[in-house]
């Protein structure tokens, strides 16, 4: 049934996505792959919808993946049933590994254990997302199928790269507009995709 | 008014007021549940958010089945949960709703092809930012390139690399401290 699998892949994100909100993007590219429920593209857009709406990211992209997936298999009402099973299927693993450790609060935080466990799991989480952000980039900037009349010029989105290298820059380098909220870059991306026909 | 309905409300307010990462919640929890409400105190918070980010989940969500759990038991954890989801809930289904009804236009899907190519730069800059605190060292930054190129080109769950990284640190850690 649907909406079992739709609590049960994320239950299994809220278990695993250690590092809050970016942390969950890997397992949503996993998911689109192994239910066929969404496409990367989707998921693209799901990280855009997330940043540029009120809430935590990680529960905005899971709202948004159960509505999609809901609404794909039984329209309207069963998107928001969608909605709320994937949330709580995020959430559920979370409430439950905090009231425990909330039961012993300190030594949880002093463990050697914990600490050193961290010491592997963060550079993993990293490159989790780090993979993630690869797939965005080479369905984005790049057209796989012009490769099947050869490698050449069209082969670059090159609106996309001098639009992603404009991003950069100000998000990065200058003064002025770096510490912009993210809603900003994304608005403004909006409107250049709308002028140059991206 | 009854605390766990207040509860609940003042959950529902930090949702709404969080815009993007769990990081931007920190400001408006200082304010609405130590400065407002005094659930709970300055350091107590700073310790849930600390301990938030190093467990599995939603740093918000995390955060939030703290506060309620001190607050009021179980019960309490529940509720602050919920109330900090809520407000996504509700936002995001009138908003996927209309994108879907508008995603056949033209201009709709030109704008969403601005919008990735954001997408790419804000997870480069997310990733920028992680790698600096968690690769130290030659082991970490091992790490760090096997899961990467690993995940990008097998198709093995996200959970393998997440519970292979931890294990690992857990043994590599304890040898050099038997040594």
């Amino acid at each position: 049934m649907l909406y079992l699998r739709l609590f049960w892949e994320f239950f299994k994100t809220g278990l695993f996505a250690v590092g809050g909100g970016m942390a969950t993007i890997p397992f949503l590219y996993n998911m689109g792959a192994a239910t066929g429920w969404f496409t990367d593209n989707d998921v693209a857009n799901m990280i855009a919808v997330g940043e540029s709406t009120p809430g935590p990211i990680g529960i905005n992209m899971a709202t948004y993946v159960g509505y999609i997936t809901g609404q794909g298999q039984y329209g309207a009402p069963g998107a928001l049933l969608g909605a709320v099973t994937a949330t709580l299927g995020l959430i559920t693993p979370s409430v439950i590994v905090i009231l425990i450790i909330a039961a012993f609060l300190k030594s949880f935080r002093d463990s050697k254990y914990v600490q050193s466990a961290f010491y592997g799991l963060r550079p993993a989480s990293t490159g989790l997302i780090a993979a993630a952000g690869l797939s965005v980039v080479v369905s984005n900037l790049f057209f796989a199928d012009t490769l099947t009349q050869g490698f050449g010029p069209a082969f670059f989105n090159w609106k996309g790269w001098i639009l992603a290298l404009a991003l950069w820059v100000l998000t990065n380098k200058v003064k002025q507009t770096k510490s912009l909220h993210p809603i900003i870059f994304i608005l403004g991306s909006a409107v250049t995709g709308i002028l140059l026909g991206m | 008014m009854n605390i766990l309905l207040d509860m609940f409300v003042t959950f529902a307010k930090v949702g709404v007021m969080t815009f993007g990462g769990g990081y931007a919640m920190l400001p408006v929890l200082q304010r609405e549940v130590v400065e407002n409400k005094g659930w709970a105190a300055e350091e107590e918070l700073m310790d849930y958010f600390a301990i938030g980010q190093c467990t599995p989940g939603i740093i918000a969500v995390n955060t939030a089945t703290f506060i309620g759990q001190k607050k009021k038991g179980v019960a309490g954890g529940i509720i602050a949960t919920l109330g900090v989801v809520f407000p996504s809930l509700v936002i995001i289904s009138l908003l996927a709703g209309v994108i879907t009804a508008f995603s056949h236009l033209a201009w709709v899907n030109h704008a969403f092809g601005g919008i990735r190519i954001c997408v790419c730069v804000l997870i480069l800059n997310a990733v920028v930012k992680l790698y600096k605190k968690a690769v130290v060292d030659r082991v970490t930054l091992a790490v760090f390139l096997i899961v990467s190129l690993g995940s990008y080109f097998l198709p093995v769950s996200p959970i393998i690399f997440i519970v292979l990284a931890a294990a690992l640190g857990i043994v590599l850690q304890n040898i050099k401290g038997g040594k």
